[in-house]
């Protein structure tokens, strides 16, 4: 059963599956971008699949290349659950 | 990082020659193997039996890797063994005729079942080693494709390919800890390779086929921890006929 994907928990998923690619916790807010992060295309398509298993939404290689920023990957998130 | 004590493997193509050989070969170093098979379920009972008999852990598993979902079968394999984190595409058939006589069929059916197959297993068995930051594929490819073989168009573009396949998606899960690298078994004494025209071992230094037990060392090698800081690479088992 996925998760509901309300924005604060969506939040949360996206900042726990980022640290574990190498960010600390307090560099990750909305605003930063992937770049900024040293999040790397395998790292996204890693947090696709984490994004899928826990909320049901599928992202395609597309979805991921227009999200720049984590605020962009929590509304594309919250807005394909809803 | 070394392998979880209960992780499985998936080898297609395993009910006989090389396949079976490369699954008991893997159980012995201490895998749960799951014995894939498209339709010789005697061949695969055999192999499971085997592998049990020498007290490892084996599970067969029906499916046809050019057709079926890859999913389902890892999936199987997953539920009755335990973490797929090692995968070997072994299963290949062949189509043999000249370029000139060979028709779309003969020419799709080798490419889905040598090329395609192992790409879509592949992807799918990936997603789970990556999270696991643990993973070996082993593609078994053929010293035909990086050499020629007049009748063998589809099969060498079908192994060349799978070479070049392996490379890069060894640079893109590297740093994972997942491996991928192919193994190119010259010729090698199997029901494949029984029509072999004479004469044919004067193009082996060795002077002999190879075993398939042979070919399954060199697989058991590359998905062992040892092996861990090998990949894309691709080792040639063919008693010098690409030196």
């Amino acid at each position: 059963m996925a998760t509901t994907a309300t924005p604060q928990k969506v939040e949360e998923v996206i900042t726990d599956a980022l640290t574990q690619f190498g960010p600390e916790r307090d560099e990750i807010s909305r605003e930063k971008t992937f770049e900024e992060l040293d999040i790397d295309s395998l790292d996204l398509a890693e947090l696709s699949q984490i994004i899928e298993d826990e909320f049901g939404v599928q992202l395609k290689g597309d979805d991921v290349g227009k999200i720049k920023t984590v605020g962009d990957a929590v509304d594309l998130v919250v807005s394909r659950a809803a | 990082m070394s392998r979880p004590a209960d992780a499985a493997v998936l080898v297609t193509g395993a009910s006989k020659g090389i396949g079976a050989a490369i699954a008991q070969a893997l159980a012995a170093d201490g895998w749960a193997v799951g014995v894939n098979y498209r339709g010789d379920a005697d061949g695969a009972r055999r192999t499971v039996d085997a592998i049990e008999a020498a007290g490892g852990r084996a599970l067969a598993v029906q499916g046809d890797v050019a057709e079926g979902d890859p999913q389902a079968l890892l999936g199987a394999v997953a539920e009755g063994l335990g973490p797929v984190l090692g995968l070997v595409n072994n299963a290949g058939v062949r189509a043999d005729g000249l370029a000139i006589q060979m028709d779309d069929g003969d020419w799709r059916t080798v490419l889905d079942t040598n090329l395609t197959a192992p790409f879509r297993m592949t992807r799918d068995a990936l997603r789970p080693m990556i999270r696991a930051r643990y993973g070996r594929v082993v593609n078994v490819a053929s010293i035909v494709g990086p050499r020629a073989n007049a009748g063998q168009a589809n099969y060498a573009a079908a192994k060349a390919g799978l070479i070049g396949f392996t490379k890069t998606v060894a640079a893109e899960v590297a740093r994972r800890g997942v491996t991928i690298n192919a193994v190119a078994p010259g010729f090698i004494e199997t029901d494949m390779t029984a029509d072999l025209p004479e004469g044919v071992l004067d193009l082996v230094p060795a002077r002999r086929v190879g075993t398939p037990e042979e070919v399954a060392a060199c697989v058991r090698f590359l998905a062992s921890d040892d092996a861990g800081y090998v990949t894309g690479t691709t080792l040639f088992v063919d008693g010098g006929m690409s030196a």
